[in-house]
């Protein structure tokens, strides 16, 4: 055992360089500023961020979060049924099925979001088409829907993947216990499957809520300057404007978020019942 | 117990990727009988089990529940439940709402509920358990609840699949009478299966001893004991001594190259047969009384006797006796000529694994099913 906890060092070490460390600097930075004086300690960062006679950072969170739960929704109330089907296939079809979803995640990240501009674009793909049988061409990309499209596309494998793991390791003879209990397949599905998929279906809202709420590749991308997130205010800020003190700011006030949605969603999965 | 039949198996087969599992069974159960499907793993007594549950549907054959035909009907259409192997206890239940289950499916008022429940506990005796979490709870006690959540359905038949597999020694000898206790109390059809020999003479009124997809003997404890039909049989229920004989004549019988007053005729002259002796009725006596004499090999302490190895010319009798003999000593048996069962021939071989590993896989093997 305690060769065990040696071998630990190694990534202790690590993850203090590379987590603990910058984590504290942002800290850090969103509570200093930088004057003649040299480094004095501020809270001004924040007092911006929450300015209620100038709400448009918290305005910016808000359609972050809007966003996020519209593209998380979605994912669920598509990746459940794939995920459900996928797991009650023959186990040679499963496998190959499940592999055709992963696929996609072979391919870079931002190549995949590029390909969906190609499509919606003005004369893009879509258009083109809708144009061939005698439809008007719509407005597709630089929209809100167009950024929710790219979340889903990115982020549905991790919905997925959670899921379907749970559900082909569902022990059968308790579907078998509730069938024979009276259960019609319909009320085993509510009372007995979806009670034991629980935490595969919160640790999927988890990992797709996240990267959504941070993501600024996808809105920059396919929203344009339709629908600003926060992550592109707070990459803005240290790109563009140089402020790292208002973009660390940020950075800490969109995490203490997160970690109420995980904290919320973690109690949640310990509960012992739902219905 | 009544004299009318609940369920009928008629013509039953089943078979797996072309493997015959069940070869057209018949059986009939009556109503109240605590009825054991007894045999070897890998034998067709799960898949009877899940046939008659509706888990599995047979290639042929019916499916008869009070005279009405369930063959195709799911399980939850049908009047009867079942005591899962592994329990089946749902985890993100507690033990009230486990048991609950299935009055909640039938939308029974919440006041009854809680009287079923505690009444059902009760019956298990696990009253106040209520509120405990199922997966904090020991073997035996899950065991328990998977009892009551069964019965609190009030089914006519209770199917129980080898329950008692995973509780240890004493717990299980403990269960076995709790579950008789239980069985009349309730005073349900309890159809249980297992491939302990012991458990299914303890506790049962009927026993069904299969082998091979097939139906060996059906019968009370004491007349599969005392009378097994083939040898089969008599080496499945308990210990006995096979030997090959030839019938000379009626009454007469000749083994290990020595002629035997018996109580069977009706056979051909010098037909070959085999005999089966239980080592309980070879019985230790002065040399002028016995009939079998040999020297004794082995001597070992069993707790209610000695299990003693006797060599007679080249066959090793086992005995049981509660006295003690000395290896390597002279010894002298009596058998009685109706403690001599004289049976047709029957192919033997391989009819159930003696190698505990083969045995466990042919087990995880008939789970899969």
């Amino acid at each position: 055992m305690r060769g065990a906890r040696k071998a630990a060092y190694p990534y202790a070490v690590y993850a203090f360089t590379f987590f603990t460390a910058p984590l504290l600097l942002i800290l850090f930075y969103s509570l200093t500023r930088r004057g003649p004086g040299g480094v004095a300690f501020t809270l001004d960062h924040f007092a911006r961020f929450f300015d209620f006679s100038n709400p448009q950072y918290m305005k910016v969170l808000w359609n972050s979060f809007r966003i996020a739960f519209y593209a998380t929704a979605l994912c669920l109330l598509l990746g459940f049924p794939a995920a459900y089907v996928l797991a009650n296939l023959r186990p040679r079809w499963r496998n190959f099925f499940s592999m055709l979803f992963i696929l996609p995640m072979w391919m870079n990240f931002l190549l995949r979001t590029y390909a969906w501009m190609a499509l919606l674009e003005t004369n893009g793909i879509v258009n083109t088409l809708l144009q061939k049988i005698g439809l008007p061409a719509l407005q597709l990309m630089y929209t809100e829907r167009a950024v929710v499209l790219g979340m889903v596309y990115n982020f549905l494998p991790f919905m997925i993947l959670p899921i379907y793991n749970m559900l082909i390791k569902l022990d059968n003879s308790l579907l078998e216990a509730a069938d024979d209990l009276g259960a019609a397949p319909w009320q085993t599905f509510v009372r007995v499957t979806l009670p034991l998929t629980r935490p595969a279906i919160f640790s999927g809202i988890n990992m797709v809520f996240m990267p959504s709420v941070t993501t600024f590749v996808i809105s920059r991308l396919l929203g344009g300057t339709s629908t600003p997130l926060i992550g592109d205010l707070i990459e803005k800020q240290f790109k563009l404007v140089d402020d790292k003190g208002f973009g660390s700011a940020m950075a800490v006030i969109i995490m203490v978020f997160i970690l109420a949605f995980v904290a919320l969603n973690g109690r949640n999965e310990g509960e012992e019942m739902v219905f | 117990m009544t004299n009318s039949n609940i369920i009928e198996l008629v013509n039953i087969s089943k078979s797996f990727d072309g493997d015959l599992v069940l070869g057209s069974v018949n059986l009939s159960i009556r109503d109240g009988e605590f009825i054991t499907l007894l045999g070897p793993s890998g034998c067709g007594k799960t898949t009877m089990l899940r046939i008659i549950g509706g888990f599995l549907f047979p290639d042929t054959g019916r499916v008869m529940f009070d005279g009405k035909d369930i063959t195709r009907l799911p399980p939850y259409q049908r009047q009867l439940n079942t005591v899962f192997q592994k329990y089946a206890l749902f985890p993100f239940l507690n033990v009230y709402e486990n048991v609950a289950f299935g009055l909640r499916i039938k939308k029974m008022p919440e006041e009854k509920i809680r009287a079923r429940v505690s009444e059902m506990l009760e019956l298990v005796n696990l009253p106040g358990f209520e509120k405990r979490g199922v997966t904090a709870l020991s073997g035996g006690q899950q065991q328990r609840v998977a009892i009551a959540r069964a019965l609190a359905a009030d089914p006519d038949v209770l199917l129980l699949d080898e329950p008692l597999g995973a509780l240890d020694l004493k717990l299980r000898k403990a269960m076995q009478i709790e579950l008789k206790r239980i069985q009349q109390q309730a005073d349900i059809t309890f159809v249980y299966v297992t491939h302990d020999q012991e458990e299914a003479l303890t506790m049962s009124d009927t026993v069904v001893v299969m082998n091979k997809g097939n139906i060996q003997q059906i019968g009370t404890p004491e007349s599969v004991y005392n009378e097994p039909i083939n040898a089969f049989v008599a080496d499945f229920i308990g210990e006995s001594n096979q030997l090959e004989g030839i019938m000379r004549e009626d009454y007469l019988v000749e083994f290990n190259g020595r002629r035997y007053r018996c109580v069977d005729r009706g056979f051909a002259k010098n037909e070959p047969i085999e005999v089966v002796i239980r080592p309980e009725d070879l019985t230790i006596c002065p040399p002028e009384q016995g009939n079998i004499s040999g020297i004794v090999q082995t001597c070992v302490f069993m707790g209610q006797n000695y299990a003693i190895e006797v060599l007679q010319d080249d066959y090793l009798w086992t005995v049981h006796s509660i006295y003690h003999a000395a290896p390597g000593s002279p010894i002298h048996l009596y058998l009685e000529p109706d403690a001599i069962h004289i049976m047709k021939e029957f192919d033997n071989d391989d009819a159930y694994p003696d190698d505990p590993e083969e045995e466990l896989l042919a087990g995880a093997e008939e789970e899969e099913l």
